[in-house]
């Protein structure tokens, strides 16, 4: 065949000879020419070394500091780098074995000959000064500064949460994190990881034959400085904080506590807690594991993730929906006798006057009352249906933020169960069921839950008297900071502002008036707070306390849910707790040293192991 | 008994040569890369040097046995060869191990086998086979199969995901171009490549400014200079025109003026010099407007629709961002091994950055740094004569064949050569982007070291039997 294109054989010899005419051109200036390769060969043990930055401090509301920082150190290796050395003398500064040395060090070759890996870690202060000033005679060895969390008090370990090691899918995941690099693994250390985290630095080294740092590599051209991480402002009133956990002590149960116009959390207490200092450094995974196996549960937060039926403090609820739906009026009256009553149905009561308006049946907590009510609000002829009337009960209840996360900037908050209309459905056929069918939920039982948190934002809603914002726990993110757009969002619900004043007044009669009325136990002269207390029926047990409050009346500074587990009535001890915090939080000092004492006494729980 | 014989006398000894001393010289780096004192007998089967020894005496008995093969067999069964490897490169993806983030293994046990290095092999006899049924032609219709032929291996590659063995096979067009295929294509991807990068590392803006340049002096000498002056006129001519009508009439803003006249009055240009039948004008013409399309089309696409982790990959990659302890770190150090190696070298297990492994994957994809470090610039010129000499002696043998279809495998078995050859030492210095692909012969590894053996002994195999009817 003719070989039209012989030619070409030409141009690709040419391109040959043109490729190895470059790479000789090139290799002639850099092995003849160029001679600071040769300088760089002979310092050219590099050590990089990553300056960590110190986490973002964290405040609390008035500016006290919460968490800082303590100095720590991880010794590292470079296997290829190191040679024969007194290893009798390196055991006995770092107090390890020789079986210990030969572990770690095979642990560090296996790892990589090359790359430095960590050889022992946080070891301390003074530990590193003697260390210090042998290393030269340990090539290959050499130190990184970290830093460990430290707290002014022992308290809120829940809501600052931990710091732990990256894990490897993590590290696989983010190029930001290397093997042996801290996290926030839980709280406001791991929502705020970002910010509070900073950015690390590296220094590289070239370091001879003797350990001898030589100088900067390439004139710290790769190098880059660490900055610190940012602070943030914690909207935690730290006092108050330290006397609600103190008075939860020896009991089981949770505070949340809001400032209801702003949505700022003042207080989140969850009991039985622990000593945030026992998760940090080289004692965490041993604590850690302890807590995790301790009986009363000392790492479940409760103020997020416990999920109760709110008992009779839920009769807020269906009041207000109620008089928005116009099937009740302030003042209609309902009979109670002893109970309500319809066909085999009864709703036990308590024995008080009858018949009451809704003001005291709100202060007097009527189950009657509320189960007439919650009736006339399923019953309405105004929806075609039970189930319908029931849609737009619920959507109420959506609207304060039942049912759902609220959005809390810590994680794993629990959304808590408001039954939907299919729930019902699946129970007893499609619109096979009314409003008897459900009337529990009148009062606050059966198939409903809500977290703490959840009730605590239901009593910041009232006292705005029908708005709130989603409640966070973080107001200032770096000096001139503000917190993320959705916590300065105000939201409002159904329920229109004149509705909430005879319910309003209800609750503040519950806590100052006369007999009858529940939460007096909570009264306070100097202010007046409104209330309503609950009881959370416990299958497992005594049942729980429950009081939801905000204080003062008008123009209300603080909104509050306190949890008991297992101490029966609403009165008993979560309305003395919650008169007690709003008394702490308003005035800064508690006066009534009687009703401290007496919380005190009251030993719920065995006795926690505190360090 | 006589073909036997024929064979051992017609075998191209020189080839056979050159291909044992690289072996050697590899195998001998590889010891002083990995070189350990606790194994220091370098038939330690251990060690990666004790390894590599199995795989050259492997592939010195895989060599006997292409060499006693029939040579139709290869003109026979070049599609068989070509289905087979196709069909080990989907499995691959389906069964493969991953190593490094790539599906590019099989595992048996101890070893391991990467098809795509014996996929080379394949698709160079199946384009070989191709070729030789068509007549040579720059034709669309006979250069799009072949461009596919091509394809369909690194389409497959490309998923597993291994980039570097991807861009060795465009290898193969340089087969092509010694087929026909027009020059136009390898102009236009020159030019797109190096647009490509200028554009990134420079801007859109002088890059526009300096291809309109170089077309200028390219038009000017195609042209010669009193056409270029009539020429010029009717230019001046079109843009005024076109300047007055858009600015006037049409009521576009200036900058879409200026670009409207520019256009217009090259297109009046190329339409007066393609009237006196002189065609090179209007070719430069749309290569410029089709370069500078391009180039603000990859402008445009850089900034506004690459993420920026993959802007920071790219620019790492141009070297206009720094990342010491990724591919700016074994660059640097792949520098300072070669470059402390001065003229005559540290001497054989003497290399410092060598003992002390500051460099990465020094056995394979790095083994010039050991030859750079331990025998300087004269062991860097040995090897690069080494291959130079291959290589222009492959293009002898492929210019003595009487088949289309040796000739084009020979050209085939050249490309990949002259590919790996240029890309594994140019990134080892800095010349090219820092790719993973082995250095053939040299770098440790079974795969590759079976796979080049192949790729030259059945070349070897068909030279021999040139004088024999094939097909």
């Amino acid at each position: 065949m003719k070989d039209r294109y012989a030619n070409r054989k030409y141009i690709i010899m040419a391109l040959v000879l043109a490729a190895s005419l470059v790479l000789v051109v090139r290799l002639f200036h850099v092995q003849i020419v160029d001679k600071t390769y040769r300088v760089s060969a002979a310092n050219n043990a590099l050590r990089p070394v990553t300056q960590y930055p110190a986490r973002g401090l964290i405040y609390d509301r008035n500016g006290k500091l919460i968490v800082y920082n303590q100095a720590a150190y991880d010794l590292l290796v470079i296997p290829v780098q190191t040679s024969a050395f007194d290893t009798a003398r390196f055991n006995e500064i770092l107090g390890i074995t020789m079986d210990d040395f030969r572990e770690r060090m095979k642990d560090a070759v296996d790892y990589s000959r090359r790359a430095p890996s960590v050889f022992l870690k946080m070891i301390s202060s003074e530990t590193y000064a003697l260390l210090q000033e042998e290393l030269y005679r340990f090539p290959g060895f050499y130190v990184q500064a970290r830093t460990l969390r430290k707290y002014t008090q022992p308290v809120a370990s829940h809501l600052l949460g931990y710091v732990g090691e990256v894990d490897n899918k993590l590290i696989a995941r983010d190029r930001y994190y290397r093997a042996g690099d801290y996290i926030g693994v839980s709280g406001i250390e791991k929502t705020y990881e970002e910010q509070l985290r900073g950015t690390k630095g590296v220094n590289i080294f070239l370091v001879d034959v003797h350990n001898n740092i030589k100088g900067s590599y390439a004139d710290g051209r790769y190098d880059t400085t660490a900055v610190p991480g940012t602070n943030l402002w914690s909207t935690i009133d730290l006092d108050l904080q330290v006397y609600g956990e103190n008075l939860m002590k020896n009991k089981s149960g949770s505070i949340v506590a809001i400032e209801p116009s702003t949505g700022e959390i003042l207080a989140l207490v969850t009991s039985p807690t622990y000593n945030p200092s026992l998760l940090v450094g080289r004692v965490r995974s041993g604590n850690f594991s302890r807590l995790q196996s301790d009986t009363l549960k000392p790492l479940f937060d409760r103020a997020l993730m416990a999920s109760y039926p709110p008992g009779s403090t839920f009769k807020i609820m269906n009041g207000l929906i109620g008089l928005q739906e116009k099937v009740i009026r302030p003042t209609s009256r309902f009979e109670c006798h002893m109970g309500y009553h319809a066909g085999s149905i009864t709703v036990r009561c308590h024995s008080h006057d009858s018949p009451l308006d809704l003001r005291q049946a709100v202060a007097q907590s009527c189950n009657a009352w509320f189960c007439n009510a919650f009736r006339n609000i399923l019953e309405n002829r105004e929806y075609g249906s039970v189930q319908d009337a029931f849609d737009r009960w619920r959507e109420y209840l959506v609207s304060f933020g039942f049912g759902n996360k609220l959005g809390i900037d810590l994680p794993n908050e629990l959304s808590g169960l408001i039954p939907t209309r299919s729930y019902y459905d699946r129970y007893y056929g499609k619109d096979r069921w009314k409003a008897l069918t459900v009337i529990s939920l009148a009062i606050g039982q059966g198939e409903i839950g809500a977290t703490p948190l959840q009730m605590a934002n239901m009593a910041a809603t009232i006292a705005n008297r029908g708005s709130f914002f989603i409640p966070h726990v973080v107001k200032k993110i770096g000096n001139d900071g503000a917190p993320s757009a959705m916590y300065t969002q105000r939201y409002t619900t159904g329920i229109s502002p004149e509705n909430f004043e005879p319910v309003i007044e209800g609750m503040e009669e519950a806590v100052n008036g006369g007999s009858g009325s529940t939460a007096r136990g909570a009264r306070l002269d100097s202010i007046v707070i409104c209330g309503k207390t609950g009881t959370a029926q416990n299958p497992h047990g005594k049942d729980h306390s429950i009081f939801v409050a905000f204080a003062p009346k008008d123009n209300p500074q603080i909104a509050i849910a306190v949890y008991v587990e297992n101490a029966g009535f609403g009165s008993t001890f979560a309305a003395p707790i919650a008169s007690l915090m709003i008394e702490k939080y308003l005035t800064g000092t508690v006066k009534r040293k009687y009703l401290e004492d007496y919380v005190h006494r009251v030993i719920m729980t065995q006795d926690a192991e505190e360090d | 008994m006589q073909r036997r014989t024929n064979i051992l006398a017609r075998l191209d000894w020189a080839t056979v040569i050159l291909w044992l001393a690289m072996m050697i010289m590899g195998w001998l780096n590889i010891y002083a890369a990995v070189f350990n004192e606790q194994h220091t007998s370098i038939f330690d089967m251990s060690q990666r040097y004790g390894k590599q020894l199995i795989f050259i005496i492997a592939a010195l008995v895989l060599a006997v046995l292409i060499m006693v093969t029939d040579n139709k067999l290869y003109f026979f069964f070049a599609w068989f060869f070509y289905g087979i490897l196709i069909f080990l490169l989907v499995l691959v993806l389906v069964l493969g191990k991953e190593i490094n983030g790539a599906k590019a293994w099989f595992e048996f046990g101890p070893f391991s086998i990467q098809p795509s290095e014996f996929a080379k092999f394949a698709t160079g006899l199946a384009l070989a086979s191709y070729l030789n049924s068509h007549r040579q032609s720059s034709d669309f219709r006979v250069m799009a199969p072949a461009t596919a032929i091509i394809m369909a291996p690194v389409v497959l590659i490309a998923l597993q995901p291994d980039m570097g063995s991807v861009i060795t096979y465009f290898a193969f067009f340089i087969v092509l171009f010694r087929e026909g295929m027009s020059i136009h294509v390898f102009i236009s991807a020159v030019l797109a490549v190096t647009l490509f990068l200028l554009t990134l590392l420079l801007g859109n803006i002088p890059v526009a400014l300096g291809l309109v340049t170089v077309a200028g002096v390219a038009l000017l000498i195609t042209s010669g200079f009193l056409l270029t002056l009539k020429a010029l006129a009717v230019m001046i001519l079109a843009g005024g025109i076109s300047f007055v009508a858009g600015r006037y009439m049409l009521g576009i803003d200036m900058a879409g003026i200026i670009v409207m006249a520019v256009f217009i009055a090259g297109l009046g240009y190329v339409w007066f010099l393609y009237r006196l039948k002189l065609k090179m004008p209007a070719v430069i013409y749309v290569y410029l407007l089709g370069g500078i399309l391009y180039l603000f089309t990859v402008d445009y696409a850089f900034h506004h629709i690459l993420q920026p982790h993959q802007q920071t990959r790219i620019n790492i990659v141009l070297g206009r961002e720094q990342d010491p302890f990724g591919k700016g770190y074994n660059l640097n150090q792949s520098l300072i091994s070669i470059g402390s190696g001065g003229f005559t070298g540290k001497g054989y297990l003497n290399g410092t950055q060598t003992k002390f492994k500051f460099v990465p994957e020094q056995s394979t994809d790095f083994i010039f740094c050991t030859v750079g470090e331990e025998w300087g610039f004269i062991g860097s010129m040995v090897v690069i004569g080494l291959f130079v000499w291959l290589l222009l002696r492959l293009l002898i043998l492929a210019e003595r064949q009487r088949t289309t279809f040796v000739r084009t495998y020979g050209y085939s078995v050249l490309a990949i050569f002259l590919v790996h050859f240029f890309i594994n030492i140019g990134m080892t210095i800095g010349v090219m982007p820092v790719i993973g692909i082995p250095l053939p012969f040299f770098s440790y590894g079974g795969s590759s070291l079976w796979g080049f053996t192949i790729l030259l002994f059945v070349f070897l195999r068909l030279d021999a039997g040139r004088t024999e009817y094939l097909g």
